[in-house]
């Protein structure tokens, strides 16, 4: 059954919206003359582009419904996930590592580590990373058509096809550019249609102190403190005391250092953005720009989701309610959706629908277009033809798009029908790139590190998380794919916690064995590593510039307005 | 490179902004809270469409 009814006025707002996505791709094929047109949009485009894009490419429809039911399950404490698990990290690619990735001229990520490691150090990154834009996208995929099926009542073949295929045409024409430029589009249409939702429902809480009176009641129902689900530092004591079961040095470590600065510092679909940047100064702005608006983003994905649990525990008659599970338990992911229908007129509705959407193929074409770059550039030109003209490496581009969201809808269907092959493809996945931030730390920061010893460390970073995992389970969980398929040896508070001490456990194994087997091999001589290692590079000069326009300043502005959200909401 | 993302941008937020506020103004059916939404969200998404097209006009010149 359908729970949302669309009228008219809510498919013309969906048509509008597809035209301008649609029209932008169109009107920008006719600017792809190169291969760099294409993958890299010829290094042209402004910060405040780059950084939106930055920013939008990784929403996904996915981590919008996410965030809320986090918001709705966990409370306020979800917001580490931006606070502590992206700005510190988005400011230390800026300002740190972006020198490196732009300055070195290196076209994609696993370009870089060949520059400064070896052939097989990119071959391995470059290998897993375009089967995981692949898989992750279909299986965002696969959620979307579950989710406009159970929502629409839209059949999920044709939501899958026609998702897909809007995507493929306007990432096929124009290329990163035409992403980036939908990109933009999407964020301000993302921001524009949830804040009514925010508005309208933080209206029928009461405002923030109805809010958080409500909230005291969802925690003390479930046995915790008043505070837990409003208060976000106040309860990380000990994983007992919160409802995600984490404490803050497992958080801050985990989360905050080892998968936070893993995703961002070191993750193509998003550095991709920058490196599309018309300076190295718009480059290193770029996470610092997207930094702005994703630390005030907890207001507009995860307050809805408190907000919806608030007003379910409150049980007014006619009132908004979760829906629940056939098992009992609260169906978190409708947290967003059921909201959109509760709340919005015709009209409005198309314009949340639209939102989603619009996260949805955010972040379906940052993959799309990360897995054509990697594809083109890092396996076929690398491997398989190396010197073929340009033009054919941009017809290879286009290929790529296709047969790499052709794949992604595969990937879909499979999912619709093993669901629990897709769980085990997202761990290992998971295990591969727990250990990467440490091999570009080392890389960038010390000029010893060399092309064996990272390449064992990734090995023996990822062969760290798989035996952790495997040595170990959460409270409540069958062995299985949830860990402990070797042993339990030890067992975790929460799945949480689970994931962020297997991302330490796998950070620190591959640091001391790039380490080691760096020291045990022939170092690389210093000419060769200018302009990819730290101590070897000489400083951008940024003194004459604006404040504003530059990127030290800007990082340490970031930093210190989080620190103030951090105050403020402790 | 190529266009101005600004237009785009600001045709399509005109465009909603003139639909969904329209919408609000001629619908019973607006009104959520005591607040007409569509018309409210119209005149903002106007705004913010109308400014985004002057920002790349001034820009321009």
């Amino acid at each position: 059954m359908a729970a949302l009814r669309l009228s008219p006025i809510d498919y013309a707002v969906l048509g509008v919206y597809f035209t301008f996505v649609l029209s932008i791709g169109w009107l920008l094929k006719r600017h792809m003359k190169t291969s760099a047109d294409f993958f890299l949009s010829g290094r042209s485009i402004p910060a405040w582009v780059t950084g939106l894009a930055f920013l939008s490419a990784n929403l996904g429809a996915q981590e919008v419904i996410g965030m809320a039911a986090s918001g709705a399950k966990y409370g306020i404490v979800t917001s580490h996930f931006y606070w502590v698990g992206a700005i510190p990290a988005m400011v230390f690619v800026g300002v740190f590592m972006m020198p490196f990735y732009y300055g070195s001229r290196a076209r994609s990520v696993p370009e870089y580590l060949k520059l400064r490691f070896d052939e097989k150090t990119r071959a391995l990154n470059a290998v897993s990373f375009a089967a995981m834009t692949v898989f992750s996208s279909g299986i965002s995929l696969y959620a979307m058509g579950l989710l406009l099926g159970s929502l629409l009542g839209w059949d999920f073949t044709v939501s899958i096809l026609v998702s897909a295929g809007i995507v493929l045409i306007y990432t096929f024409l124009g290329g990163l550019t035409s992403a980036i430029y939908n990109e933009v589009l999407q964020f301000f249409l993302i921001v524009m249609g949830f804040l009514p939702l925010v508005f309208l429902g933080l209206h029928d809480a009461g405002g923030w102190s109805g809010l958080t009176a409500k909230l005291e009641r969802v925690a003390t129902s479930q046995g915790f403190a008043a505070g837990a689900w409003s208060q976000s530092w106040s309860h990380l004591g000990s994983a007992a005391a919160n409802p995600m079961g984490v404490e803050s040095f497992g958080l801050v470590m985990g989360l905050g250092f080892v998968l936070s600065f893993g995703y961002w510092c070191t993750d193509f679909l998003v550095v991709q953005r920058a490196m599309a940047a018309q300076s190295m100064s718009a480059a290193r702005r770029t996470p610092l720009i997207a930094a702005v608006p994703k630390m005030l983003f907890p207001a507009l994905v995860i307050l809805p989701g408190m907000i919806a649990i608030a007003l379910t525990v409150q049980g007014d008659a006619g009132g908004f309610a979760l829906p629940k599970k056939p098992d009992g338990t609260f169906n978190y992911d409708m947290a967003i959706p059921m909201m959109l229908g509760h709340y919005f007129p015709p009209g409005l509705l198309g314009v949340g629908l639209a939102a989603l959407m619009a996260s949805f193929m955010s972040g379906m074409a940052g993959n799309a277009t990360a897995f054509n770059t990697v594809w083109t550039y890092d396996i076929y030109q690398s491997y398989i033809r190396r010197n073929a003209g340009d033009a054919h490496y941009l017809w290879m581009g286009r290929m790529a798009t296709v047969f790499g969201i052709g794949a992604s809808v595969a990937a879909a269907f499979v999912a619709s029908r093993f669901n629990n092959i897709m769980d085990m493809l997202q761990l290992v996945f998971a295990f591969v790139n727990a250990p990467l931030f440490a091999t570009f730390l080392l890389g960038m920061f010390w000029k010893r590190a060399t092309g064996h010893g990272a390449f064992a460390g990734l090995l023996a970073g990822t062969l760290a998380a798989a035996l952790h995992h495997g040595l170990t389970l959460p409270a409540h969980a069958v062995a299985g794919v949830k860990g402990g398929w070797f042993a339990v040896l030890h067992r975790y508070p929460s799945e949480m916690a689970q994931n962020f001490w297997t991302a330490i456990f796998a950070w620190s194994a591959c640091f001391g064995v790039t380490l080691l087997v760096s020291l045990a091999s022939r170092a690389r001589p210093d000419q060769e590593l200018v302009g990819l290692v730290y101590s070897l590079t000489e400083r951008p000069r940024e003194e004459k510039a604006a404040w504003h326009q530059r990127p030290a300043v800007l990082g340490v502005v970031v930093l210190a307005l989080t620190l103030v959200l951090n105050l403020v909401f402790r | 490179m190529g266009i101005d993302i600004r237009i785009p941008i600001g045709l399509m937020f005109t465009a909603l902004g003139l639909l969904v506020g329209g919408y609000g103004l001629l619908s019973g059916s607006s009104v959520r809270q005591g607040i007409n939404v569509n018309l409210w969200w119209g005149a903002g998404a106007l705004l913010l469409g109308l400014a985004m097209l002057w920002f790349s006009r001034r820009d321009s010149e």
